[in-house]
């Protein structure tokens, strides 16, 4: 009998939504949708093993052979580089991840820009490649709040529908990069099962493409 | 002197028995200072990222580094190697910055490297030890080879900036179907291009198999390739036929895997790259490839190829658990 596959789930919505993707995918585990604290769920049958880590957590789990698959938004490969296979867009979870300033901000590039945002090294990256010297505020919340109070400048975060920064009377300036939820691998479990993990990507491919034929 | 019951734990075990696989097929071992002056780093600031070295300034005011790298010190040390080939192998702990936990770290590599006229009966020969060398530490283990001239000859050919080649390349290292797409379409690279680049992602595995695929693609393109394209891609693939064929009744072609996600540095690294795993452990354990262009860099007119294991990785090693040794010098 082959290996279990070990899967990590973002806890939250989006995990919700990709499990019912790997559900119809052929790979479900109806023990999941019980309400219990239970951490992992398992099918042996179908040689599944899911577990609801923190969204932010999924990359190391994998990254470090803990799971040999799992769902993680573009967001937080892009902040942390994880040293994995980025397999499959799944094309849910979608934002972006932007600039955004207070409504008629104009930037004054004869001194620092202050940049408060949660994804550090993403800021830090986008900005050396326009070459603007900056100052980046580390926030872990309530981003939008910053520019309000005069903390910074301007932020870097994700957005989704925009309504929050409207509402706070921000807008987007630049659109770094489009966001979406991301199957991954590990470089090792690549390998060593490659049959199994290769099987999951086509199942959930098919799934991303009907999903997308009914749109 | 035969010296017994020293009470080694696997990892030394492990080294000492990746020593005996070198020293036996006529590799020599090349001792080392821990330190080499920084100067060394700073002029290929490319290959080794100068910021993560540890430095410190010895007694008569120069700048040194805790080593981290093996490599750029033996190419440094081995000058006028003429028509001659060195075959050297080391065993030494290196200094880095690693890149889970941001912090410096000490690594145990141990490694070997061919300088001089590197053929490709010494390409096979270092693959082959490489192959060897993953045995000695797993039953089960895989070692993936890549030719990197077919993806710089697909680059080249595309026609864009160092930052969009780097893009590229950090796709096929993660096998980003999706993103090499956008990054394609963004850049105006389509066509046989863009198929060819996507090919590399989806061709994996079995090293018969993704030959015969690859030779179909090249064949399909056959009038829209250049003559020296055709020639670059034909060559390619001969040097990976060569390689299987090596293996063949080794009792090691079952490790051998065609995959083109392994990928370094486009300016130091040419030709035959490899990486090797072993079961249950999460990163690469062996990497290597030949670095004819560090060599030009560095103003030798020889060849190269070597690889490194790190012995950090391992784990457990517990194929080792149990097993005696006797060391015999």
């Amino acid at each position: 009998m082959a290996k279990m596959l070990n899967v990590a789930l973002p806890k939250g919505r989006l995990g919700e939504r990709v499990y019912d993707m790997f559900e119809e995918a052929g790979y479900e585990c109806p023990s999941i949708k019980e309400k219990n604290r239970k951490l992992i769920f398992e099918n042996e049958e179908k040689g599944v093993r899911y577990f609801w880590v923190k969204p932010s957590d999924v990359a190391i789990y994998v990254e470090r052979g803990a799971a040999d698959i799992g769902v993680v938004g573009k967001d937080i490969l892009m902040e942390s580089r994880p040293e994995v296979y980025e397999l499959l867009d799944l094309e849910t979870g979608k934002c972006r991840m932007a600039v955004a300033a207070p409504k008629g901000f104009q930037d004054d590039v004869q001194s620092t820009l202050r940049v408060a945002t949660k994804f550090v090294n993403v800021a830090r990256q986008f900005y050396a490649s326009t070459g603007r010297d900056i100052d980046i505020i580390k926030l872990n919340g309530s981003i939008e709040l910053a520019p309000i109070l005069g903390l910074s400048d301007v932020i870097v975060d994700l957005v989704e529908t925009g309504t929050t920064l409207r509402e706070n009377n921000l807008e987007v300036v630049q659109v770094i990069d489009q966001i979406s939820a991301r199957f991954i691998s590990n470089k090792s479990s690549f390998k060593f099962q490659n049959q199994e993990i290769e099987r999951v990507m086509e199942g959930l491919s098919r799934v991303v493409e009907s999903r997308g034929n009914n749109e | 002197m035969i010296i017994e019951g020293a009470d080694l734990n696997n990892r030394e075990k492990a080294m000492f028995a990746l020593r005996a696989l070198y020293s036996s097929h006529g590799f020599s071992l090349y001792r080392m200072s821990k330190f080499e002056e920084f100067d060394l780093y700073a002029r290929n600031r490319d290959f080794m990222d100068s910021a993560s070295i540890i430095t410190f300034t010895d007694t008569d005011g120069m700048l040194m580094a805790l080593k981290p790298d093996v490599t750029l010190s033996i190419v440094k040390n081995n000058r006028h190697i003429g028509n001659d080939i060195r075959k050297l192998y080391y065993n030494e702990n290196i200094y880095r910055v690693s890149p889970k936990t941001h912090y410096f770290k000490e690594i145990m590599q141990v490694g070997l490297e061919c300088l001089g006229k590197v053929d490709e009966e010494c390409i096979c020969e270092v693959l082959l030890m490489a192959a060897e060398s993953l045995k000695v530490l797993s039953e089960n283990a895989v070692l993936d080879i890549s030719n990197l001239d077919i993806l710089s000859r697909i680059i080249e050919a595309c026609d864009v900036s160092e930052e969009v080649e780097a893009k590229i390349t950090g796709c096929i290292g993660e096998k980003n179907l999706h993103s090499l797409s956008r990054i394609c379409d963004e850049n105006g690279i389509d066509g046989q291009k863009k198929e060819l680049l996507q090919k590399l992602i989806t061709l994996y595995g079995d090293p018969e198999e993704v030959i015969s695929e690859l030779e179909e693609v090249f064949y399909d393109l056959g009038d829209d390739l250049s003559e020296e394209s055709r020639k670059i891609y034909s060559d390619s693939i001969k040097r990976l036929v060569t390689i299987m064929d090596a293996f063949e009744g080794t009792g090691l072609e079952d490790m051998l895997r065609i995959d083109f996600s392994v990928v370094s540095d486009l300016n130091y690294y040419n030709g035959i790259i490899f990486k090797g795993f072993v079961e249950g452990v999460p990163d690469g354990v062996l990497s290597g490839g030949q670095y004819d262009k560090l060599m030009d860099n560095m103003n030798r007119t020889s060849r190269a190829i070597g690889f490194a294991v790190y012995m950090d990785y391992l784990g457990k090693l517990s194929k080792f658990d149990g097993e005696e040794v006797v060391i015999r010098g």
